[in-house]
């Protein structure tokens, strides 16, 4: 099966500073696709690459088959993207802006997947109200209708969240999980990695231009192994024979997270009772202790850091 | 290329309704400033000058405020669109479908060629009153009004282009159109001017906008309305040529 978006070698420069420096992915259609990195990593350049927004000065980029400069028509009849900025025409209602965006795309009469939309995105109450008298998570939900007017095969969502209460957040992924679910490819950025966590099946990461992870969620969080054992001691000090199990970041840089708390790192829950054990022998005396399962952040954290993952 | 399109239908709409919901600006207030120039220019000159022979000062210089509003008007709705749109960022919503640089193109250019005929029709009817008009060849007075819009809204889709900011667009329009329009005969006959001059207004391609607009009315100009024509045309497929290219190498759009 065509890939819903095959990247290959993509580079991208600006004024000398180099944004993407050969960035290759294949994501398959009917995936949940999450593109993560911090700020300046190369995250909105690539989406605005996949969206012809952008022309890379090497390599190239296919929806669905079909090359986003040389057959752009095609590719971008596959592709709906929801742009980071809270941009708006402040000439028009909902859905003057809806019907429009839907007659860019060709399709006239499409008021009954405009209301469908609409509907999702409890922005029926609000069809006929000017797009400046609306709310910034208003906003955000209108460009997420309007990437979806033309019901394309693959919908980019560039930090869709970023700024909008828990009620948009719900709202939104629960019609983003439908249409992933009724086959449509969601690639999603996003500075929340719980959200991340919660939806994509795959995630690539990029730092500074380059992916510097590829893989499924499950097989990324088993990368992390485990959980963290968080242990604040009363009295005593951490003893020697578990100096190896503290997390990396405070044994090289000497912290422990201030006082006597120290992060241990727990590859089984059998392994508790052996360190509980250790401490007491040591003499320590445990004031709070807490297990926490490892996670996307963990996982984010380690690979940004340029720690190897185990 | 498809004129027809739906996408190209939509932009023209969109561009159309984006003005009339603005229209005490982008209508009203430039017919306004038209009556205007024909109250204190018309008041003053009137009986004191004669620019073509049998026809008073008041009525040679409806068709040249006439022509003046139309260029003026239509340059101002595809640049001013452009660049709002490139400043707040919805330009975006127009880049992102599989619209062609022709439709793109076609769609400002038209509807820009729509307000500057509705504020040209509402100058006209405004200022009608104020003199005996006649209409020799009034498919010459369609052609240059339709030929004129068109060059200008053509015109006002390279500025909107090229312009990253508000100021460098009112630069384009002060010092460039505006200028080019004034001196194009818009209140005075080329004929009257100094010999230096007179050869300097004939590399003004605004001036045969308005010569052969103003030969409709009067069947009378400085230069041959096929002449002009003709400036016109090759004028109008330059700019068109430069706007496609623009628009097809992603100048200052598609980065």
């Amino acid at each position: 099966m065509t890939a819903a978006i095959q990247i290959d070698r993509v580079e991208k420069s600006y004024k000398g500073f180099k944004a993407l420096k050969g960035v290759s992915l294949s994501i398959e259609q009917g995936e949940f696709f999450g593109l993560l990195g911090p700020n300046g990593a190369g995250k909105t350049t690539l989406i605005s690459t996949i969206a012809g927004l952008i022309r890379p000065d090497v390599g190239s980029v296919r929806i669905h088959g079909h090359d986003v400069v040389t057959d752009q028509r095609q590719a971008r009849m596959k592709l709906g993207v929801v742009p980071q900025e809270l941009v708006f025409d402040p000439f028009f209602t909902v859905r003057e802006t809806l019907r429009l965006q839907s007659g860019y795309f060709g399709l006239k009469n499409n008021d009954k997947w405009i209301d469908e939309v609409m509907e999702n995105l409890d922005l029926t109450a609000k069809a006929d109200v000017n797009m400046r008298a609306l709310s910034g998570g208003m906003k955000r939900r209108v460009l997420v209708a309007q990437a979806l007017v033309h019901k394309p095969p693959v919908i980019v969502l560039d930090e869709p969240t970023a700024g909008v209460d828990v009620e948009l957040r719900q709202t939104l992924w629960k019609f983003i999980s439908r249409l992933n679910r009724e086959g449509h490819t969601v690639v999603l950025t996003t500075h929340y990695l719980e959200e991340a966590q919660a939806m994509c099946q795959r995630v690539a990461m990029l730092k500074t231009g380059n992916v510097v992870a590829l893989d499924t969620m499950s097989q990324l969080l088993r990368r992390v192994s485990g959980s963290s054992l968080v242990v604040h001691l009363k009295h005593g000090t951490l003893p020697e024979g578990l100096r190896h199990l503290v997390a990396h970041d405070e044994h090289d840089e000497g912290k422990n997270n201030g006082g006597n708390k120290y992060t241990l790192r727990v590859n089984a829950y059998n392994e508790v009772e052996g360190i509980l054990a250790r401490l007491r022998e040591g003499g320590a005396e445990i004031d709070e202790m807490q297990l926490q399962q490892a996670d996307l952040e963990d996982i984010f954290l380690q690979i940004m850091d340029g720690a190897p993952v185990r | 290329m498809n004129f027809f399109s739906v996408g190209f239908r939509t932009l023209f709409y969109k561009e159309i309704l984006r003005f009339w919901k603005v229209a005490t600006q982008t209508i009203a207030a430039p017919v306004v400033t038209s009556m205007l120039y024909l109250l204190i220019f018309g008041h003053v000159l009137e009986g004191k000058v004669q620019m073509l022979e049998g026809v008073n000062y008041t009525a040679f210089l409806i068709p040249g405020l006439v022509m003046m509003s139309v260029l003026q008007n239509a340059f101002a709705n595809s640049s001013s669109s452009l660049i709002q749109s490139k400043i707040t960022g919805n330009l975006v919503f127009i880049l992102l479908p599989p619209l062609s640089h022709w439709e793109i193109l076609s769609a400002y250019v038209s509807a820009s060629v729509v307000r500057g005929l509705a504020v040209g029709a509402g100058v006209f009817i405004i200022t009608a009153w104020f003199a005996h008009l006649s209409f020799v060849a009034p498919l010459w007075i369609v052609v240059f009004a339709l030929m004129g819009a068109a060059i200008l809204g053509t015109m006002g889709v390279i500025a909107g282009i090229w312009a990253e900011k508000f100021d460098q667009l009112a630069a384009f329009q002060n010092f460039l159109i505006m200028p080019a329009t004034f001196l194009a005969g818009v209140f005075y006959s080329i004929q009257k001017l100094p010999p230096f001059w007179l050869a300097v207004s004939h590399f003004n391609p605004f001036f045969y906008m308005i010569d052969g607009f103003r030969y409709g009315f009067f069947g009378k100009s400085d230069v041959s309305p096929w002449t002009s024509l003709a400036i016109v045309a090759v004028f109008f497929a330059v700019l068109a040529a430069v706007a496609i290219n623009m628009l097809r190498r992603g100048y200052k759009l598609r980065h």
